[in-house]
This record gives C-alpha cells, sequence and structure tokens, in this order.
C-alpha cells in the first residue's frame, strides 16, 4: 500500500507533472491525483487508445507488443505505460 | 273505396275477351301480404260503421288501446243489414271463414296500410297482436322505417297504349321480306345417287365456252395514290408507376444516461494491497520517469529557426530608433508666457490634442500680478493635426488649470483641477460636430495667411470659440490648494461615502478622485446629492447668478454647491506635517491608451443620443445595493517630498470621536529626492507602477512590501515628466528639465536609459504617448514654454518584440525574488553578525581567564626553560662543572 503510494508520489513530484492515475485493465480509474470526472474522461478515452494502438502494434507484427505511448500536444503531453491488467497515466507540461 | 272501383273497371275490361270475372262477392281482398303480414287487411271504417260497432276515433278506440274486438255475428248481421254498403264487406270472405268469434279490428291512426283501420284476419295475428302489444309497435316502427325504403307495391293497372311515333322506328328497322319467297322443288332419281365417280382433265382452251374467266383488271378505283393521310395523333406522355418497398432508416435522436464506473473505496484499497499492482507501477514507473527526465531536459519539439525569427513585415527602418518630429503647436494669441501643465488626447477622435496651459509665474509673481492674471482667461486648447495655428476649442477656466482629464464613457465631458483648488466641468457635447469634422476644414488652414501676432484681432479667429465651463464645486468644501491630479474612476464601480465598494449600475464614469496640495484626496460625485435640508441661503445665491444661454445645464445642479464624497487626509501621524500628494494611481485606472475603435465609439455615441447619461443623472446610488466585498481600495500616491504611499481609501469610524477616519497608510517609502511628479501603473501588468521623482525612477510591484523592484541611480539631470509606452512593455519614455527624452528599455539595460535624444530647449513638463494605428503612434510632450511637440515614435521603439511580455515579466520575477533574496541574505548577514560578535565576546572572555591561571604557570615555564638555559649554556662555556652529586648520588 504505502509502496503504491510512494512511487506514485515520486511520479508525481517531477517537475511539471499535472496529474497521475492508475487505470484496471476495463478503464475504471484506481489511483488518482486529479478530481472525478477529469480522471473518468482521461481513462475512459485513454483505455480505448492505448488498446486501438496495441491491436495496431500486433496486427503490423504479432511478434511485437506496445510498451509505452506518448502523447504530445500543444499544451501538455500524456505519457501511457500500459501493461496487462494495468494502465499508468502521467500528464506532464514539459514547456515552462 | 278505391279497390272497389278498380276492381269494378278490372271486371267491366276484361268482360269482352274472357269471362274471368269471378263473382263479384269473391273478389280477393287486398292484403298486407307485399308487407310481411297477410293477416292484415286494411279497412275504412266510416262513421256509422264506428258508431255501429263501437270503435269510434278517440272515444273506444284510442291511442291506448287502438284496437276493438269485434263479434263476427255482429259483422255478419251488418252484412245482412247493409249488404254491400258495409264497410265489412271487402273483406267478407276473411270473417266468414274467421274460425273465432271475435274479430280484432285496429285503428291505423298513422295510415300506415293505407286506411285507416285494419283488421287481422287470423287467430294466431289476434293473439300476436293481443299478447305482444308492445312487440307490433316496434315492428311498427321497424315497418315504418323499412316501408320508407321499400317501394310500396302496388298491382301495375293496364292502360290503353297511346301511340308516341315509336311503331314508325319499329317499322323501319324490323327486316320484313319485301318478295315473295318461291319455292323451287329439284328432285333427281334416286339411284343416280353415290354413284361413282370419274374425272377426267380437259385443256380449258380447247373447249369453247368451257370456262369463265374473271380477268384481273385495273380498277380505277385504286389507281389514286393517297399522299397525304389526316391521321390524328395524341402525344401522351409516357408515364410509367412503379413502386417498390424500401426500408427507409431515418434519424432518430436518441440519447443515452450513463455514469461511469467506478471502485468504491474498499475496492481500492484492494487494489491498493496487491501484489500485481505493486510489481507493474515499479516495472512501469521506470519508463515513466525515463520519459518525464526527458522532457524535463529538452525541450525536443521546439522549431528553433521558428523562435530565432522576429516578427515579419517590419515597417520602416529597422535602425532607425530616433522620435521624428511630425508637428508642433504654440498658442501665438496670448501674450503672456505660458507653460503647458497638463496634455491629453482626444480619446475618440483622430488628430485632437487637448492642452492645459498656466501662466509661468512663481507664488510671488502670481500675487504681484494677481489683477494682470484675472482678466486673461486661463484655457484649454483643442489642438488638431489639420490646423497648427489655431486652436479648434478654447475652454475657459476660472483659473489655471494644472491637470485635467476626459470623461472615459463620454469624451465630451471634460474634468480639471485648477490651481485655486476647484473642479471644473465642460460638456462639450453642443460643439461635439465641430470638432469631428476637423479633417475636411484643413483646406481652410492652408488658404489662411500666416499673419503676424500683433495684427491678428480675436475677432477674426472665428473658428475658435471660447466655451464657458459647465460647473465648478464649491470653493469651502473642496480643496484649499492647487489640484495636483484628477482622475475618472472606472464606470464599473462607484463608492459611497464609507468608502465601500459598489456595482455601478449607471454604466458611465460618474466618480471622480483628485489629490491636492492641502494633503487631501478627495472622491467627488457628479450626479446630485440628495441634500437633506438644503440651505437656504445657498438658493439664493443661485438665483441671483445668471447663467449664461449658451453654457449646457449637463452639471446645474453641482455648479458652486459641489462637495466631495470622501476627503481622506494623507496625515503623518501625530506632527502636523502631512503628506502633500501629488500624484495618484488606482488599481482600476482608466487610462486610455489607444483610439477607441470606430465602431465601438459610434454605437456609444448612438446611445448617447438617444439619451445621453450624462443629461439625466439620477441621483447617488440606492442604498439597497451590498458593497462589494473583496474589490482592492487600495492605491498609491506620490507625495512632494519623494514618498511613495501605499494606501487605503476605505473609511473607518475612530472608536473615540465616531467620526470618519481614513486608514492609516499600508506602506511609506522615501525613495525619491524630489517631488514624484509621475505614478503610473504599466498598460500590461495591473501590479507594476512605475513612480519618478527627483533624479531617479523606481519600479514597484504592488504587494511587495520590501521596496521597489528596481531604483534606478541618480541622473545628472532632473527628471520632471515621464510615461510607460503603450505598446512595448519594457519601455517607457522620461523627460528631463534640460528638454532631453530618455528612452529606457528594461531588457536592453536596466542601469541607463537606452536611448536618449534632445526635443527642445527647456524643461520638458508633460509627456503623452497616444496610438492610433498598428503603424502609427504618436508621443505628445510639452514643455516649460508652451509649445507641444508632436513626435512620430519609429517602428522599433512602438512594435514589441517576440516573447517580449514574457521577458518582462520573467524579468519582474526575477527582481521579486531578488527582493526576497535580499531579505534572506539581510536575515542571514544579520545572523551572521550576531554570531561573530558572539564569537568575539567569548573569545575576549577566555583570554581574560586564561591570564589569571594559565599566566603564572606560563611564567613559571619560562624561568624554568631559562634557568636550564643559563646552566647549559654554562656549561657549554666551562665555567661550572657537571656536578658530581648527581654521579655520587646515582653510585649511591
Amino acid at each position: 500500500m504505502a509502496e503504491v503510494e510512494e512511487t506514485l508520489k515520486r511520479i508525481q513530484s517531477h517537475k511539471g507533472v499535472m496529474g497521475t492515475m492508475v487505470v484496471n485493465a476495463e478503464g475504471i480509474p484506481i489511483r488518482t491525483t486529479l478530481d472525478n470526472s477529469t480522471t473518468v474522461q482521461y481513462a475512459g478515452l485513454l483505455h480505448q487508445l492505448t488498446m486501438k494502438a496495441k491491436s495496431t502494434v500486433r496486427d503490423i507484427d504479432p511478434q511485437n507488443d506496445l510498451t509505452f505511448l506518448r502523447i504530445r500536444s500543444k499544451k501538455h503531453e500524456i505519457m501511457v505505460a500500459p501493461d496487462k491488467e494495468y494502465l499508468l497515466i502521467v500528464i506532464q507540461n514539459p514547456c515552462e | 273505396m278505391a279497390p272497389k272501383s278498380q276492381k269494378q273497371k278490372s271486371t267491366g275490361g276484361y268482360k269482352r275477351a274472357k269471362p274471368i270475372l269471378p263473382d263479384r262477392e269473391e273478389v280477393e281482398p287486398v292484403t298486407m301480404e307485399s308487407m310481411g303480414h297477410p293477416e292484415i287487411y286494411p279497412l275504412v271504417l266510416t262513421t256509422q260503421t264506428q258508431e255501429i260497432f263501437n270503435c269510434r276515433i278517440d272515444e273506444d278506440v284510442t291511442d291506448e288501446k287502438p284496437y276493438k274486438l269485434i263479434k263476427k255475428e255482429d259483422i255478419l248481421a251488418d252484412f245482412k243489414n247493409r249488404a254491400a254498403v258495409s264497410d265489412f264487406y271487402p273483406v267478407k270472405k276473411v270473417i266468414q271463414e274467421y274460425p273465432g268469434d271475435d274479430l280484432l279490428v285496429v285503428y291505423d291512426k298513422d295510415f300506415r296500410y293505407g286506411l285507416n283501420f285494419y283488421l287481422i284476419g287470423t287467430e294466431e295475428g289476434k293473439e300476436n297482436y293481443l299478447n305482444r302489444p308492445e312487440v307490433p309497435e316496434e315492428q311498427e316502427e321497424y315497418k315504418e322505417h323499412t316501408s320508407e325504403d321499400l317501394y310500396i307495391y302496388k298491382p301495375p293497372i293496364s292502360k290503353p297504349w297511346v301511340s308516341l311515333g315509336s311503331e314508325k322506328e319499329i317499322d323501319e328497322e324490323s327486316v320484313k321480306e319485301s318478295a315473295k319467297q318461291i319455292t323451287y322443288m329439284i328432285s333427281r332419281k334416286r339411284s343416280e345417287f353415290g354413284a361413282p365417280v370419274k374425272f377426267r382433265d380437259q385443256n380449258a382452251s380447247s373447249v369453247k365456252d368451257a370456262y369463265i374467266e374473271c380477268t384481273a383488271y385495273p380498277d380505277k378505283n385504286f389507281i389514286v395514290k393517297q399522299l397525304e393521310k389526316d391521321v390524328g395523333m395524341q402525344v401522351v406522355p409516357k408515364v410509367k408507376d412503379t413502386s417498390t418497398q424500401t426500408r427507409w432508416t431515418y434519424p432518430q435522436n436518441a440519447s443515452t444516461q450513463y455514469y461511469p464506473r467506478e471502485f468504491s473505496e474498499e475496492e481500492k484499497e484492494i487494489f491498493g494491497q496487491s501484489k500485481p499492482l505493486i510489481d507493474f507501477l515499479n516495472n512501469a514507473s521506470i519508463s515513466v520517469e525515463i520519459a518525464l527526465q526527458q522532457n524535463e531536459i529538452m525541450n525536443t519539439f521546439i522549431d528553433d529557426w521558428k523562435c530565432l525569427a522576429e516578427e515579419e513585415g517590419t515597417f520602416g527602418d529597422k535602425t532607425d530608433t530616433h522620435l521624428k518630429e511630425y508637428q508642433s503647436f504654440t498658442d501665438l494669441h496670448n501674450l503672456t508666457e505660458n507653460m503647458v501643465t497638463s496634455v491629453s488626447w482626444h480619446p475618440t477622435i483622430y488628430g485632437l490634442i487637448a492642452v492645459s496651459v498656466a501662466v509661468r509665474l512663481s507664488l510671488e509673481d502670481r500675487v504681484h500680478f494677481s489683477g494682470k492674471l484675472l482678466l486673461q482667461p486661463s484655457l484649454i486648447l483643442f489642438w488638431s493635426f489639420s490646423d497648427p495655428i489655431h486652436p479648434q476649442l478654447m475652454l475657459e477656466s476660472p483659473d489655471d488649470i494644472f491637470c485635467f482629464k476626459f470623461c472615459p464613457s463620454d469624451p465630451n465631458i471634460i474634468a480639471g483641477g485648477c490651481i485655486n483648488g476647484q473642479i471644473v466641468l465642460w460638456d462639450i457635447t453642443a460643439h461635439a460636430d465641430r470638432i469631428e469634422n476637423i479633417k475636411t476644414g484643413g483646406s481652410r488652414s492652408k488658404k489662411a495667411t500666416l499673419k503676424p501676432m500683433f495684427l491678428l484681432e480675436p475677432d477674426s479667429n472665428k473658428e475658435a470659440m471660447y466655451i464657458r465651463h459647465c460647473a465648478v464645486s464649491s470653493i469651502e468644501n473642496g480643496h484649499k490648494k492647487v489640484i495636483t491630479d484628477i482622475h475618472w474612476l472606472s464606470d464599473t464601480f462607484e463608492i459611497n461615502r464609507m468608502g465601500s465598494v459598489f456595482e455601478n449600475r449607471n454604466g458611465i464614469c460618474c466618480q471622480l478622485v483628485t489629490c491636492s496640495a492641502d494633503c487631501t484626496i478627495c472622491f467627488w460625485d457628479i450626479r446630485s446629492q440628495k441634500a437633506l435640508t438644503p440651505p437656504p441661503i445657498e438658493k439664493k445665491k443661485e438665483e441671483s447668478i445668471e447663467i449664461p444661454f449658451d453654457v449646457p445645464s449637463t452639471f446645474l445642479h453641482l455648479d458652486l454647491s459641489w462637495k466631495p464624497l470622501i476627503k481622506i487626509r494623507l496625515s503623518k501621524g501625530e506632527t502636523s506635517l502631512d503628506h502633500c500628494p501629488t500624484k495618484i494611481s488606482l488599481s482600476e485606472d482608466h487610462l486610455l491608451y489607444k483610439a477607441q475603435d470606430k465602431i465601438l465609439a459610434q454605437s456609444k455615441v448612438v446611445k448617447a443620443g438617444e439619451m445621453n447619461p450624462y443629461h439625466n443623472l439620477e441621483g447617488a446610488l440606492a442604498n439597497n445595493l451590498k458593497p462589494i466585498e473583496d474589490f482592492c481600495t487600495k492605491f498609491f500616491v506620490g507625495t512632494e517630498e519623494g514618498g511613495v504611499i501605499y494606501t487605503d481609501w476605505k473609511m473607518e469610524r475612530d472608536p473615540e470621536t465616531g467620526r470618519l477616519m481614513a486608514k492609516k497608510p499600508v506602506s511609506l517609502y522615501a525613495v525619491h529626492d524630489g517631488a514624484v511628479h509621475t505614478v503610473q501603473r504599466s498598460p500590461f501588468y495591473k501590479d507594476i507602477i512605475l513612480t519618478i521623482g527627483g533624479w531617479n525612477l523606481a519600479i514597484w510591484k504592488e504587494g511587495i512590501t520590501t521596496g521597489p523592484l528596481l531604483q534606478s541611480c541618480c541622473a545628472p539631470k532632473r527628471y520632471t515628466a515621464g510615461h510607460w509606452s503603450l505598446t512595448r512593455p519594457g519601455v517607457f519614455y522620461i523627460g528631463r528639465e534640460d528638454g532631453y527624452m530618455d528612452i529606457w528599455d528594461l531588457l536592453e539595460k536596466t542601469h541607463e536609459p537606452a536611448q536618449s535624444q534632445n526635443i527642445c530647449i527647456t524643461m520638458i513638463t508633460y509627456i503623452k504617448p497616444w496610438t492610433f494605428t498598428a503603424k502609427q503612434q504618436f508621443i505628445a510632450i510639452a514643455d516649460y514654454y508652451g509649445t507641444l511637440h508632436i513626435l512620430e515614435i519609429p517602428w522599433t521603439l512602438s512594435h514589441p518584440s517576440t516573447n517580449e511580455a514574457s521577458s518582462m515579466s520573467y524579468y519582474f520575477e526575477r527582481e521579486v525574488k531578488h527582493l526576497e533574496y535580499v531579505e534572506q541574505r539581510k536575515k542571514i548577514r544579520e545572523q551572521e553578525k550576531k554570531e561573530m560578535e558572539l564569537e568575539l565576546e567569548k573569545k575576549k572572555t577566555k583570554t581574560y581567564q586564561k591570564s589569571k591561571e594559565q599566566m603564572e604557570a606560563e611564567l613559571k615555564a619560562d624561568y624554568d626553560n631559562y634557568l636550564e638555559l643559563e646552566k647549559n649554556t654554562l656549561i657549554n662555556l666551562g665555567l661550572i662543572k657537571v656536578p658530581e652529586t648527581m654521579s655520587f648520588m646515582e653510585l649511591m
């Protein structure tokens, strides 16, 4: 329990990080640092996108698999680390 | 007796042909067979018969009981008595054959069966009728309906044929044998029938007349070829009707209300404990942190070329940073030597600038020449670019104006502060069209030749008119000394006597704030104050004053009786000396920096045209408005001694006296060496203030109480005027007393001005830049000799570089941090100082202690050492022998 919190806190303390969340395989958030509505929105959308990206990678080469997903937008960067059961989503504002 | 007569006729008719006619007495009575009631025989009963059988209408036989049972014997007796005359005669046969004794005769009121009575000829019918009297009624009703549809059967009566000419047609059409038919009989012997036949060939031409020929010949009837044929045609559009059945998908609005799936707290806890999650996080966080660090190190998506490039499309020469002289205005008509005290661009009209002039005399001289001064009017002149010689308008005021401002919501209202402490209001709505159409009137100035000043008579100056002021403030209640600064309060809020801020429902600027050399700051309201007890003396005074006809009555309610709303005295505490404010800067300053969009201005003017709010000023704010709570009521004041005060305008009640007292200033800084003449907020940052006074300038940030962000070192010449640049966040202009203008660029240099340019020969008294378009920016510089110079600002000075705003904000943040650092360092240094002192103290005490105890030991040690030294030296010299006692002792 403590370990989980500690890891998340460490990630959150990086410069520019706006929010961190852990989502399960169905897109239901488990841990989050943002408010509920934002979390739910991000979780739902990114979960679908991750599934799509994963299937894309595997369609091209079945031996391959998705390890990391980074979406860079004008305002910030969304990083998704997928797993079999969970998803770790971090939103960072890289520019000053 | 119709049936009877008919029967007679018919019998008569048929007599010739056949003796078919039966006996008269055996005539078939008429039944209602056709109507489905064969037992009903209609009868006509005359009144005589009715009397005989006691079935008089409406007496024996009524509506309730329309039937009468009549004995058969009676009827038979009647037959005998009256024979054929008897009414029952037609149904005699029926009656004779009737099995029962009583016959039922029913009164047929409605003549349903044709006659007024009818006889029911069978027992069954009688029973039916008597037993079910309602049903017959129904049946009758039903029959009535049906009888309307059914055709009442009347047997056809043969009539003699009337010829109407049809037999001729028949004759013509009929086929008759015209000729007599001839009969032929052909016979042959029977034996010759069926004999075998022999056929042989014969040439037709050999035997004569063996054949008859029918040769073909051209018939003339068929020679004529029909060349034209008249055929009728009808053009019909080919129409085809087909139909199919399709499935029409039509759009339908459907919505789903949903909520996301979420885990409860316990489930989240469980997840938190689960091992897979921990493992996952440990693995994932590695890559995530790498990615995060990458972003922190460098932004890989920056386009460096793009960031380097400056904005394209620079107008004009980039290297040119010099201000170019555009125009200059001097009032040539006034004979006295004037100086310009304040300059203001007209907010909406292009090329119009207003200048207030005052006489260039010291107090002593003013008193000396006071008589002369009274005769000359003090003016605010309106200059236009198109006419450098004649001012467009001249506003007259009772005394020299030292500061004035256009009202932001209506540029036709001008408020100015006088040298004697009065506020003067002008309303130039009546002359607004004159000044708006100045561009077109430029031609006349060209035609007019320059005449020397002394030749010009005041009358020839027809264009410019003297406009009298609308209202002045009350002399007793207002300021006592010169008004140094005047501002209009923003049209979004208004304040009351307590200093609480309310929402301004009027939408126009209706309050002013002034500060004066008598150490007070006053807030004024241009709406009429509802006086509780209007003093009668003042009323009389008002009546006696005749108001000239050409003065608008906008502010008549204020004239000479105008009192300030709030009066704040800037006291220095217990001493009688007070701060003398020279300039103030409010947080919601309504400085107009550029000509408003014409559309906006027009719309505002249109609104004003319908009902100019200034002409219908309502009373002061309604008391039912709630004050706005978290409004910043603090403002900066620059004083004559060179101090900058940050104070509050909210009044509080003094607990002892119960009067309204101004709050004590929040902070006071003595930074400048001379009077502060500029206290101005940056047009880009609401909390950055520039103060200029004496020989230096300072930049402040509202909220930072430790000191100014930037304080320049003393300049060689005194600063006398200053203004922020309107378009570049880091640039401001300062005028010096030798006629030079310093242009500071904080991004370039912060210790000295970036540029210095000579404008005129004398002290610069006022600087006011103005933006007309993105490419044209002017700066108005007024000097001590009464000349107004208009210069054009070059592109480099008017156009901000990219990121200038953000760089400037960075700079200010850094300065703030620097200040904080300095503060901290101060503390640290103090700490260090304290520590050092402590150490010194300790050292001192230590050495003191040392002398008492150790000094003796040291002395002793020294003495021992000396003795040893002496001994050794003597031994070395050979003067003292080595004592034998020692060896003797050792031996022993």
